[in-house]
């Protein structure tokens, strides 16, 4: 059924070899015909429409938040629980992870595959630091009673920024995965676009994450 | 339309890995721009500073009214944003052939489409809706 | 330490023996008929040894042709397992009065309602655009297959399986009992402990999955693999009809997916976002909810104007009147979607400010609404029409869709709504311009596009038969609803007291009967056509003398579609063609590069959809293990880069040759 992959060049080949002829007769159409037409990759667009479909998703949780955050039914409110100095250091570890991330795209431009990897590398670890402080965070509140159930604050709390952290969760894994890829098959243009893909995931899980410590966490804490 | 035709033959050759369609020659790239050290530096001097303002006004109570502090607050979160999309998501019209923006700029409206909105019925609902103590029943229309 | 029985939970969680309703009789049946189906067709399928090509050419195929057929396909046996729950509820409605009960209890009556909205809307209206849409955009843009061809197959079959779920829910268990949007707090944990709402959130997350990513499949194959020449304003309408409700889709999903997951957190991890109590409120659960459902509407009836758009300027001989107008009127459409939502639910209590702004925007969208009725007017005004089976579908479609469109305008003065809410006059008005618009519309883009599928017409007696049997019974069965909405009788009702109301629901449900003709009728034509087909072949690949690129190549197109890009110059590209006295080519063909089948998008629902029965019956072990499997498998997938191949230029020839010779026997 599919050409073997030795075959390719061949087949190539016999485009050029076959161009004279089809000169000809396109000649008489060819104000109506376009030999071969490659169409541009659309991944890249594709992803990007994603990333937007995701954004919807984030801003029903936090519509949610902006229209629950204030039913604390007679329960703890933001400015009970949340701990900023805390919160201060997850931003700056989310950020720290995103300009790294930026140092591997630019080292994958001058095709240099260990500073990608080491970049790639300090930028998973920033992400994981990241998950480990709000799970600790998580795991602090739940102890205190202030569960995800207690009130629908709560609720729309631990959605959006548990939501985030899902996020992460998944960004590292495929982090992992790319980084294996990378090492497997090099600089192929599938794997390029594929570490571009990641940046766009990664960079607009930062985003994200500007809005869930202005909306969530910062004006939380104010009366 | 033979240079055309053997530009193509050639990019056939090399887009065997591909998904489909064929692949990022180098030529067809500037609608994607990685951007430079110094841009994500600057990008990242713009964040630190424009999270780090915001952290500090409301850890260190800076201003009295904490609606005021909200709508600064947001303000700053809305320069951030712009601050990422530009530096580290190299948004510019052009890439993608502009589809990227406009994609980007209909999102943003449905955004505020969907949270104003969500925001205001519901305001209106709880306002009409919510029990109220009978000194108040008797004050209403 | 684990002991016998909570190893049994942990297995088959809440799934028990009594969880199979084999004391009900309707059930019984249905369930026979459906084993002795599924026998059959697994027996016919082993006889011809079929097995081998259907996993080959259908099941693993990536090629968008195939793809849109299985869509239909499946949106076809979907259609009647939904019009099978219409039935019943109309039938119970028409003699379930006094001390007659009827034959549905309460119970076993709201399962039906639910199952069919969420069939008729998710696994029927979607199917048919979604397949008509993949099936015809790429021929339309003159590509050779979607932009992302193994998420397309990865798509159909995350819809299909929503839809087995759906179909499980039938013999394990139950199905919902809210109607088909599942308003807290009657689908919180509380109200609804059983598995029906499991069911139905897990059926619409898997299928929301394929809708969204075909949705941004689409937006991708339209903005990028056009053919040379076709601008933005050059393309046909049905593709930017397509285009903008793929906008919509990608727009709008995720936020239904966001809903359902806030519901199922409700229902599973006990917070308490729609609760009544601990500062829930279930009305935002409304409000978001149909922040999806109405551009939902627009999903399913833009497409539909393209398709009447391309047949009318077709079966009129004509360009489209007011190209331009009809494309600023889809994209001003497709805006004023997200603008409207309240209007599904005045009666919430927002106020009058909040009311009216919902209420005006609602009646800005039937200007641009109506724009496009007079748009297809002036195009068939001074047309040479030809009335053949699909034009006929449009007329239809034009009558009932403006009654359809007038008495949605009534509804959308909110003083009138608060009369008119929940009562059978919407349900009336809904049918109205679902049936009128979407379903009529897809009955006629089948109709149209069949013979491009399979190289043969359908049979014109048959269709005409089930067009007036749709038409007329479409009418009996949903007039006498406006009647009785306006006399206040409200929906979702088995049962009624007032024995005055009784003619009215004799007279609906024989209009369902009509419309049972008119699917029969449908189906017959299917098979009294096949079995014509030679009669009816089509070898010219414009058979009806079209206007678009799908009609340039070969009906059924070969794999690749085209053997040459076309070049556009004109918005009705393939009319251009011929009036320039366009060649085909013969020789000079060269290798072309297509995508290769695969397994992937298969497996991968597969065991979504076991994930999702897991998780339906809390068989926590088996949520766990499908979902590490999942994940496995999508990253595995993940490191097959060889996804394509070459046709080789022989094989291009030898099919193109094959084309010639038999246009050189039509002479």
């Amino acid at each position: 059924m599919n050409a073997p992959t030795m075959e390719i060049p061949a087949a190539a080949m016999a485009i050029s070899a076959g161009e004279p002829k089809a000169a000809d007769t396109a000649a008489a159409s060819n104000r109506f015909l376009v030999l071969e037409h490659h169409p541009e990759n659309g991944t890249l667009l594709g992803f990007w429409l994603y990333l937007m479909s995701d954004c919807l998703i984030f801003a029903c949780l936090f519509a949610c938040y902006a229209v629950l955050g204030r039913s604390y039914a007679a329960g703890p409110s933001g400015a009970d629980l949340f701990d900023l100095p805390v919160v201060a250091i997850n931003t700056s570890l989310l950020l720290l992870s995103s300009i790294t991330y930026g140092f591997a795209m630019l080292a994958m431009q001058r095709k240099r595959m260990q500073s990608t990897l080491v970049w790639l590398a300090i930028t998973g670890l920033f992400g994981a630091g990241f998950l480990y402080l709000e799970l600790s965070e998580f795991t602090h509140l739940i102890q205190e009673g202030a569960g995800p159930g207690r009130s629908a604050f709560l609720s729309a709390f631990f959605t959006l920024v548990g939501t985030h952290g899902l996020h992460v969760t998944f960004g590292l894994i495929w982090l992992v995965t790319l980084m294996v890829q990378l090492g497997q098959t090099g600089f192929t243009p599938a794997n390029r676009r594929r570490l571009q893909c990641l940046s766009l995931f990664w960079h607009f899980l930062d985003v994200v994450w500007i809005g869930v410590f202005t909306f969530v966490y910062l004006m939380g804490v104010l009366p | 339309m033979s240079a055309q035709h053997h530009e193509s033959a050639s990019a056939a050759l090399h887009g065997r890995n591909d998904d489909h369609g064929h692949d990022d020659h180098p030529a067809h790239e500037e609608g994607h721009d990685h951007g430079s050290l110094g841009s994500y530096v600057i990008g990242f001097l713009l964040a630190v500073m424009l999270t780090a303002i915001p952290f500090w006004l409301v850890m260190a109570k800076v201003i009295a009214n904490p609606q005021t502090t909200a709508v600064v607050l947001l303000a700053f979160a809305a320069v951030q944003v712009v601050v990422h999309m530009v530096y580290f998501l190299h948004m510019n019209p052009k890439s993608e052939g502009g589809w990227n923006m406009l994609a980007l700029i209909f999102t943003t409206m449905l955004v505020v489409i969907m949270m104003s909105g969500s925001l205001w019925v519901m305001y209106h609902l709880n306002h009409n809706m919510m029990p109220v103590p009978m000194s108040k029943m008797r004050d209403m229309p | 330490m684990f002991d016998h029985v909570d190893l049994t939970k942990l297995i088959f969680g809440r799934l028990t023996l009594e969880a199979i309703p084999y004391q009900e009789p309707i059930l019984q049946i249905t369930f026979a008929m459906v084993a002795l189906g599924g026998l059959t067709v697994f027996a016919l399928m082993t006889w011809f040894r079929a097995w081998g090509p259907f996993w080959r050419d259908w099941v693993t195929s990536i090629d968008h042709k195939k793809i849109g057929i299985m869509y239909i396909v499946l949106a076809l046996v979907m259609l009647l397992r939904g019009f099978a729950d219409a039935l019943m509820m109309r039938a119970q409605q028409a003699m379930s009065f006094g001390d007659q009960a009827g034959f549905l209890p309460p119970h076993h009556y709201d399962q039906i309602f639910t199952a069919h909205g969420v069939i008729m809307i998710f696994f029927v209206a979607m199917p048919l655009v979604t397949g008509l849409m993949n099936f015809v955009v790429p021929l339309q843009i003159g590509a050779r297959d979607v932009a992302f061809p193994f998420l397309n197959n990865f798509s159909f079959w995350m819809t299909t399986c929503g839809a087995m779920l759906t179909m499980a829910s039938l013999f394990v268990g139950e199905f919902a009992r809210t109607g088909w949007l599942a308003y807290p707090p009657l689908s919180g944990i509380a109200a609804s402990p059983d598995v029906g709402v499991d069911y139905y959130i897990w059926s619409l997350q898997i299928a929301g999955v394929g809708t969204l990513l075909s949705g941004i499949n689409l937006i991708a194959t339209i903005v990028k693999m056009r053919a040379p020449g076709m601008t933005m304003m050059r393309m046909p309408v049905f593709t930017w009809t397509a285009l903008c409700t793929n906008v919509l889709i990608v727009a709008a999903f995720p936020v239904l997916t966001a809903v359902l997951g806030l519901l199922s957190l409700d229902r599973y991890f006990g917070t308490a976002f729609f609760s009544n109590d601990l500062g829930g409120n279930a009305m935002m659960y409304v409000n978001l909810i149909w922040i999806w459902g109405h551009p939902e509407v627009y999903i399913l009836v833009l497409p539909v104007f393209g398709i009447f758009s391309e047949i009318v300027s077709t079966f009129s001989s004509k360009r489209l009147f007011g190209y331009s107008s009809m494309v600023y009127a889809t994209v001003v459409i497709t805006l004023l979607s997200y603008l409207v939502w309240l209007h599904h639910f005045f009666t919430m209590g927002s106020g009058a400010s909040v009311n009216s702004f919902f209420g005006i925007t609602t009646m800005i969208i039937s200007i641009p609404t109506g724009a496009k009725i007079f748009n297809w007017l002036f195009t068939m005004y001074r047309g040479r029409i030809r009335f053949e089976v699909p034009m006929l579908w449009t007329i239809g479609f034009m009558i009932t869709f403006v009654i359809g469109g007038m008495t949605g305008v009534l509804l959308a003065v909110p003083s009138a709504d608060f009369v008119l809410h929940n009562s059978l006059f919407l349900i009336a008005h809904f049918h109205n311009v679902i049936i009128g618009g979407v379903v009529f519309g897809c009955f006629a883009g089948i109709t149209y596009w069949f013979p491009k599928a399979f190289g043969y017409k359908l049979d014109a007696f048959w269709g005409k038969c089930a067009f007036w049997f749709w038409f007329i019974g479409f009418y009996f069965a949903f007039m006498p609803l406006y009647v009785l909405g306006l006399m206040g009788v409200t929906r979702r009702l088995s049962h009624f007291e007032d024995p005055t109301l009784q003619i009215w629901f004799v007279i609906a449900a024989i209009g369902a009967g009509l419309i049972a003709l008119g699917i029969g009728s449908f189906l017959i034509g299917m098979v009294v056509s096949y079995r014509n087909r030679e009669a009816l072949r089509d070898l010219t690949g414009d058979p009806w003398g079209g206007r678009t690129l799908e009609w340039s190549t070969s009906s059924p197109p070969p794999a690749y579609n085209f053997a040459f890009t076309p070049r556009v110059h004109d918005t009705d590209a393939w009319a251009d063609m011929k009036a320039a006295g366009y060649v085909r080519p013969l020789t000079g063909f060269v290798p072309i590069h297509m995508p290769k089948n695969t397994a992937a998008g298969f497996l991968i629902s597969v065991l979504s959809a076991v994930f999702g029965f897991a998780a339906i019956w809390h068989m926590w072990l088996i949520a766990g293990l499908s979902f590490v499997t999942l994940l496995a498998a999508a990253i595995i997938h993940t490191f097959n880069y060889a996804r394509d191949y070459y046709i080789p230029a022989d094989e291009v020839v030898s099919t193109e040759n094959e084309r010639t010779r038999l246009l050189g026997t039509q002479g």
